[in-house]
């Protein structure tokens, strides 16, 4: 049951992508968030990205846990099917389902509560089972729906609204992936969305664990001075490793890149992502330099972002089972049930 | 006068666990049934992997009853830790089987047991130089010479390891020897047979010998479930191993070798029930096995399960609670944590199997009552069933049955215009229709949430919609008991007011203290309780009896807390019997609770003795 999505009839002013679609139709219901929330931000990138790829929006699974992050899926991609799971449980809810049907696009969005507090073993777990998935946290260092106490990733020291200080350290979300065996990872900024579109971009176009840690202010409760996770605090302090451009293998757009300041790096569907490099020395392939620029941007007080490791010949954790190419969920009576004759002979072994 | 009878006793092995001797044990017991004589064995096992007692208790009954019966007739005593317990658990007029090699003092044996000393570590020592030999071997020597003392034909038991070595034929031969050595020691020193042995008959038919776990697995592969995912725990490991195994077999696409199945262990118990749900969620048949504690993990998403209506399988092999309880013995005691799973008001389907047969196909009818009725649905085994070998009536498949998939809005009925409404009550009884993901690129799609909503599954908080929602998933609830087995009644020859509701591994020492109790002249009209939500014949049985034992195994009556609260009975028509020590109920036990409940004592012990 595959559908080529219908082509429509637009107003030719409208911009419309390869199916026909315009972004409208990648949209979701109206945001209850705050007014400035950076979650609404990283929704809009969501949507500018799947556009631009012309995914078909009813191919992709949007999940999520609980949180107003986790909330952000009603607010994108309108005909795709959405499951708010419960608090940190999403990464084994879309393991679940990304078993049951491996040809969907599934989109898990959370919180930095959600991924990395409560969370963090179901995170680490499907992030190292190789699961297809674009897995984005959307960062703030805070517990916004419960109103602003610290989260795991708020830095030691950073102050709550109320004023205290943080006593507990950090956890560093895509160092974290990187060591789990992440084959896709990047750190952005809401607010930077000429970095985080095509970031978001290439994680659907990867074929395995992708994971973006993108840095979303929360304006009710951590957007003061004393907070790290502050817009004026990031844009102070954020260190570009590389821009990118994603080019589908589906639709080559020519880029006027020169080619000595770019690194193409090939995706697994044929695509290409094109790295401009403003810090030449960071080759997105190398596992432990990824790790050593994380690190030597923290220690300089700076949080460093853009596309910080990829791998493309990674596969997937059904790879990994080898479970059949056709779904689970479209086998029938005939491929699972082995039959009368078949338990016949179970019986006969038993007696 | 030692204790004479034909295909009517308990042996009884003390072990040492991991010495090796499960298997010849298992050996024991399948020559019982070989000969034709129905056979129960049931392990008692330590949490341990090495080195603490283990008892392994088979149970001959010519009569077929399949039950623990309690007692030992004949004592293999393998394990010098438990010696003192061991020999005083003997019938009087019974037998001790011991080993020789060491002289034990006078006052350790009982004057009124009869005592077959056989030097077993002596011989092994002599025969073989090393020392895993000397202990895999000891084993092989005992059960030759319990051949020889019980009656059981040579052939039988050589023909068994053949099969058991089958592949490893290099193997076969030294056992083959061993066998015979014990067995000619036997004939040779002791009197053979003794007075409790073995006929020949035909009494086991055509039934199987299996283990209620690898029965569930089986039922899982024939209902089509796709993804597993589980976290080991004592005794449910052994069901997700079962159906890995059975899978590798049945289900492993031929030209491709690759897997029409994904079987993942998870991390913990809250991401195996997690993706058990998303998988139930996309239109996968997905289960997972666990025990009491897993099921204390899994609350919360179970209650998502229930709200936001998808299906899912749990198998719960209970054991012995609270806590880490009494992890490796048997109870009933999960049956309210499963029927209440979760916050708020919530309640579930539950089945109850009583042997391997009712674990497969009560194992495969879970796959299609979770996707019936879009939730999740308990199959509660215990691990005297799920991990002790039973005889049990063959598996069988319908060629023509069908999987029930369900309430599916397909895309052609979304582009024919039909209304979908993920929480609508479009036929009355409570269930609505659900689409999968990806169905149709404009139609059909909605958000799953835990949170309320209204019929067309948008998120809402007002009352009317919150109660709405509720008051159908009642509906859903009385539909639900339709479809759940039905409750098996067995009513006594005599008119009786006196009735007995049971459930699950209570089953076979129930039918056998019944018969017991009538010859005791105790009348009992029986109702084995096989699914829940119960059914207004389980309601009717309540009604029509004067007075109702509900006989279970847990400390705090669970069946019949569940049959006060959802039958609406008066506590004081209900008498509870219980048994909770962790070792599986026996009939003994039944009787003697039974008849001091309705004032008749039983009538001694009562000999079963074949002429
Ligand atoms: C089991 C459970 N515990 C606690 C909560 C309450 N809760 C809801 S959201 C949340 C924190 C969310 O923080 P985060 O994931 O960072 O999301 P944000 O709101 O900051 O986007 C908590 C603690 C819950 N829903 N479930
Ligand atoms: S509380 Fe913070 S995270 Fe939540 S919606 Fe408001 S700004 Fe966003
Ligand atoms: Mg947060």
């Amino acid at each position: 049951m595959s559908y080529l999505a219908k082509p429509k009839f637009h107003h030719p002013a409208i911009e419309v992508n390869q199916l026909g679609f315009t972004h409208r139709d990648y949209e979701g219901a109206i945001s209850t968030l705050c007014a400035g929330c950076g979650h609404d931000s990283i929704s809009a990138a969501i949507i500018h990205a799947c556009f631009e790829l012309s995914i078909p929006p009813h191919r992709v699974a949007k999940m999520s846990g609980i949180g107003c992050s986790s909330k952000t899926p009603t607010y994108f991609l309108g005909q795709s099917h959405g499951f708010n799971t419960v608090h940190g449980r999403m990464p084994s809810v879309l393991t679940g389902a990304n078993l049951a049907n491996r040809d969907l696009i599934y989109l898990g969005v959370s919180g930095d509560g959600d991924s990395a507090s409560i969370g963090i073993g179901q995170f680490v777990h499907a992030i190292r089972r190789g699961v297809n998935m674009v897995y984005i946290v959307e960062n703030n260092g805070v517990y916004g729906l419960t109103k602003g106490q610290f989260s795991a990733t708020a830095d030691q020291g950073s102050k709550s609204k109320k004023g205290v200080a943080n006593p507990d350290s950090p956890i560093d979300m895509v160092a974290l992936a990187i060591q789990l065996g992440a084959t896709y990872v990047g750190r952005s900024f809401s607010g930077d969305k000429s970095q985080l579109v095509p970031l978001i971009k290439g994680a659907f176009e990867h074929r395995g664990a992708a994971f973006i840690d993108c840095i979303s202010p929360c304006v009710a409760f951590n957007n003061h001075a004393g907070s790290t996770k502050s817009f004026d605090y990031v844009r102070a302090h954020n260190a570009a490793l590389n821009t990118l451009d994603v080019i589908t293998g589906r639709a080559p757009i020519t880029a006027d890149y020169e080619p000595g300041e770019t690194q193409t790096v090939k995706l697994h569907d044929g695509g290409m992502i094109r790295l401009r490099k403003l810090d030449a020395t960071h080759d997105v392939t190398d596992r432990a330099a990824a790790l050593a620029a994380i690190h030597r941007h923290q220690s300089q007080g700076e949080i460093v972002t853009g596309l910080l490791y990829a791998d493309e010949d990674s596969g997937d954790l059904h790879d990994r089972l080898g479970t059949v190419d056709r779904p689970l969920n479209r086998l029938g009576d005939a491929d699972l049930c082995p039959g009368v004759e078949a338990l016949e002979r179970v019986n006969a072994a038993l007696r | 006068m030692p204790i004479q009878s034909i295909n009517e006793f308990v042996v009884r092995f003390a072990n040492v666990n991991g010495s090796g001797s499960a298997s010849a044990n298992q050996l024991f017991a399948r020559c019982v049934m070989r000969m034709g004589v129905p056979v129960a064995p049931r392990n008692i096992f330590p949490s341990n992997i090495q080195g603490l007692p283990t008892w392994y208790e088979v149970r001959v009954s010519g009569e077929g009853h399949l039950g623990a019966r309690g007692g030992t007739d004949l004592m293999v005593a393998m394990n010098p830790q438990t010696w003192n317990g061991d020999v005083a658990g003997i019938e009087p007029d019974g037998y001790l089987f011991y080993d020789s090699s060491r002289p034990m003092p006078k006052d350790k044996f009982r004057d009124d047991i009869n005592v077959i000393g056989m030097p077993l570590t002596e011989l092994c020592n002599a025969r073989y130089k090393e020392p895993r030999l000397r202990q895999l071997f000891k084993n092989i020597i005992y059960v030759g010479a319990l051949a020889a003392l019980l009656d059981i034909e040579l052939g039988v038991a050589e023909q068994l390891i053949g099969e058991q070595f089958k592949g490893k034929d290099k193997l076969i031969a030294p056992n083959v020897e061993a066998l015979r050595a014990g067995h000619e020691y036997a004939k040779a020193h002791f009197a053979c047979p003794l007075g409790i042995r073995l006929r020949r008959a035909d009494n086991v038919g055509d039934r199987v010998f299996i283990e209620g776990n690898d029965a569930a697995a089986l039922g899982a592969v024939y209902g089509g479930a796709t993804v597993c995912a589980w976290y080991p725990i004592t005794p449910s490991t052994s069901l997700a191993e079962a159906f890995m195994a059975q899978c590798k077999r049945l289900r492993t696409d031929k030209e491709t070798g690759k897997t029409k199945v994904a079987i993942v262990q998870a991390e913990d118990e809250l991401a195996s029930i997690g993706m058990v749900i998303g998988a139930g969620w996309n239109g996968a048949r997905a289960f997972t096995a666990t025990s009491g504690p897993g099921v204390s993990l899994m609350q919360e998403f179970i209650g998502l399960s229930y709200f936001a209506e998808i299906p899912a399988v749990i198998f719960d092999v209970q054991r012995g609670g609270p806590s880490t309880g009494i992890p490796t013995r048997t109870q009933q005691a999960d049956v309210l944590s499963a029927a209440y799973a979760s916050h708020g008001d919530t309640k579930h389907v539950l089945l109850f199997p009583e042997d391997p047969f009712e674990c497969f196909e009560f194992g495969a009818l879970a796959f299609d009552l979770a996707e019936r009725l879009q939730t999740t649905i308990f199959v509660m085994l215990d691990l005297d069933i799920g991990s002790n070998h039973h005889l049990s009536k063959p598996f069988k498949w319908d060629p023509a049955r069908k999987y029930d998939r369900g309430k599916i809005m397909t895309a052609e009925e979304l582009d024919a215009g039909k209304t979908f409404g993920r929480y609508l009550d479009v036929d009355g009884d409570g269930i609505p229709y659900r689409t999968l993901p990806a169905t149709h690129p404009s139609r059909g799609a909605y958000f799953t949430r835990g949170t309320t909503k209204d019929r067309f599954a948008r998120y809402s908080e007002e009352g009317p919609d919150y109660i709405e929602n509720m008051e159908r998933l009642l509906r859903k609830f009385e539909t639900a008991k339709s479809l759940v087995p039905a409750p098996v009644e067995t009513k006594s020859k005599r008119r009786t007011g006196l009735g007995v509701i049971y459930f699950g591994s209570t089953s076979p020492a129930m039918r056998e203290a019944a018969e017991l109790l009538r010859g005791d002249g105790v009348d009992l009209d029986l109702l084995r309780v096989r699914g829940f939500p119960f059914s207004g014949a389980v309601s009717d049985f309540i009604e029509e009896h004067e007075r109702v034992l509900v006989v279970e195994q847990n400390r705090d009556g669970q069946l019949r807390q569940l049959l006060q609260v959802e039958c609406g009975v008066d506590p004081a028509r209900l008498t509870a019997i219980l048994h909770y020590d962790g070792n599986p109920i026996t009939a003994r036990f039944i009787r003697a609770a039974i008849g001091a409940a309705v004032g008749v004592a039983a009538r001694g012990r009562k000999e079963k003795v074949e002429s």
